[in-house]
């Protein structure tokens, strides 16, 4: 599936809640069941750091595709890094940097990812980017 | 008497709704909603009488000079400054104790002597003295506080020698809301002949302040944590320090004479004015305490004291809550977690309900350290707050812990 493609399905999932605390009550779902993410890897430079919650993002590239892995002292933080990290999980760097950011709009999150609000999750969408830019400069020249 | 129908009435952001709910403001610790006699001063300023002020021949800029320094007296007033020479205008409470830090610094602090804070301070009164210390070789310590957050005078007065030269503590800590017994801390800095500044940021908008009382040697508060408009704030400072310490910023309106050989400076207040002050924003805050005048601080010291030991009996019976700060001495703020819960979830989900409260730090760091914990959730009151109010919060809470439990 391409990146549109798992967007378009969240939505289609996030789309029969009609309130907000259904869509939070999934979310926060979600991000219960989010992988365990190792503690040894909470490292100071995997971390990065929100005002309000911390986030921490680890990443290993193989055969030319990228596997993030991560994790948040909170958990609504939380369930939206699992809703990224199905979206951008097993990707190549082409596709991720190619990939537009429209669920989180449709489906009534958008607050999330507002800078202001300083939860580590806009940070955390530039480092994903990052690693993708990174790993094709370092693999794929 | 206190009229609250009638004193929410005079702040028209409070009718709004907030995601379909009404809006519940309890953020007021991090700033606090305009009424409307302030709100039209502005509008009427620039309306009417908007010009420079000290600068113009002309009518407006006498009219808005006037104005100004009208607020300055009723600052004055309210705090019980000697004089209007004592009522500098800068940006707000961080501006004022960087003033003191920079000015007083300069002056009066060299190597090896000392500077103390308290451990549960704002980082604005953590950092200047930090970057002082660093200028000039002297040392910073640190009063420490009890495992509610409340200050260690033993631990305070043993601190105390003939090196000390300033004690800076906050008169309401902001990140929990409580007050520090300022009166011991200055008398006993005074015995050793160490001065003391005062951050009033979180008191004046709940307390009465008498800086004569007190005998503290600054005292520093902003405009917009009591009702003024943005980007102005007060240092009062004794007369014979201010006068003995050199300007902080060089300009306009603070010099009396130039040339390329030598510059007079003003005298006080404006030799600590440089450059065109915020004073829309201080004419403003004259208004602002127009309104506390109105209602009378000791009833809005009073009002507040009872919704807040409301407020903790209503947060303190939810099983499951934690509060920080606990103490006898407090005022209009609690800092809580749910356990288990992270202060950000909690918050998110109040705002989903209309309820505004501050989550993290607090911009005190070390408090959060001693808490052992990354951050709080904050509802802090104001004038306009009720007990409904309180129980919407409640209500609130309860739904947020079985939502993220």
């Amino acid at each position: 599936m391409t990146t549109t493609d798992i967007q378009n399905e969240i939505v289609e999932e996030f789309s029969v809640f009609d309130d907000w605390m259904d869509r939070y009550e999934y979310l926060i779902e979600i991000g219960n069941t989010l992988e365990t993410y190792d503690d040894k890897n909470k490292t100071q430079s995997n971390l990065i750091q929100g005002c309000q919650s911390r986030v921490w993002l680890d990443a290993e590239y193989k055969e030319g595709k990228i596997y993030f892995t991560a994790d948040s002292d909170a958990i609504i933080t939380k369930g939206i890094i699992a809703l990224l990290i199905r979206v951008f999980f097993g990707k190549t760097p082409d596709e991720i940097l190619q990939t537009d950011l429209f669920f989180l709009d449709k489906i009534g999150l958008k607050e999330n990812l507002s800078p202001t609000r300083a939860n580590g999750l806009v940070s955390m969408i530039k480092n994903i980017n990052a690693y993708a830019q990174a790993f094709k400069a370092k693999y794929e020249k | 008497m206190f009229e609250i129908d009638k004193i929410r009435n005079n702040f028209p952001i409070l009718s709004q709704k907030v995601n379909g709910k009404d809006l519940i403001y309890l953020d007021n610790g991090a700033t606090t909603q305009k009424p409307k006699q302030v709100i039209e001063i502005i509008g009427n300023m620039y309306s009417e009488y908007n010009s420079n002020i000290h600068r113009g021949v002309h009518y407006l800029s006498n009219k808005s000079t006037e104005f100004y320094e009208q607020a300055r007296e009723t600052i004055r007033k309210f705090i019980n400054a000697t004089s209007t020479q004592e009522i500098i205008f800068t940006k707000g409470t961080t501006e004022a104790i960087n003033l003191v830090a920079f000015s007083f610094g300069e002056k009066f602090i060299h190597e090896n002597d000392e500077i103390i804070v308290a451990e549960t301070e704002h980082h604005s009164n953590i950092v200047p003295w930090q970057m002082l210390c660093k200028r000039k070789n002297a040392v910073l310590k640190v009063i420490p506080v009890d495992e509610n957050g409340e200050l260690q005078l033993d631990e305070y007065k043993k601190l105390l020698n003939k090196n000390t030269k300033l004690v800076a503590v906050a008169h309401v800590t902001n990140s929990v809301g409580i007050i520090n017994p300022i009166q011991k801390i200055i008398d006993e800095a005074h015995k050793t002949g160490a001065k003391v500044l005062i951050d009033g940021a979180q008191a004046i908008q709940h307390k009465k302040v008498d800086v004569q009382e007190f005998d503290c040697d600054f005292y520093a508060f902003s405009g917009h944590k009591m009702y003024a408009e943005n980007g102005i704030g007060v240092l009062y400072g004794k007369k014979e320090l201010l006068e003995e310490m050199p300007p902080y910023q060089g300009g306009g309106d603070m010099i009396k004479s130039v040339s390329f050989e030598h510059t007079e400076y003003a005298d006080l207040p404006l030799k600590f004015e440089a450059g065109t002050s915020s004073y829309v924003a201080a004419i403003s805050l004259g208004e602002a305490i127009n309104f506390i005048n109105s209602v009378g601080i000791e009833n809005i010291e009073k009002y507040e004291t009872d919704l807040l030991k409301y407020a903790e009996e209503k947060l303190s019976s939810i099983n499951g809550l934690t509060i920080f700060g606990k103490s006898e001495h407090k005022t209009s703020a609690i800092s809580f977690l749910l356990n288990g819960i992270h202060h950000y979830d909690t918050g998110m989900i109040l705002d989903k309900l209309g309820i505004a409260v501050r989550t993290g730090t607090h911009c005190a760091e070390p408090t959060m350290k001693h808490f052992g914990i990354t951050g709080t959730v904050r509802a802090s009151f104001a004038v306009y707050n009720t007990k409904e109010e309180v129980d919407k919060l409640r209500e609130g809470i309860l739904k947020a812990q079985k939502m993220l439990s």
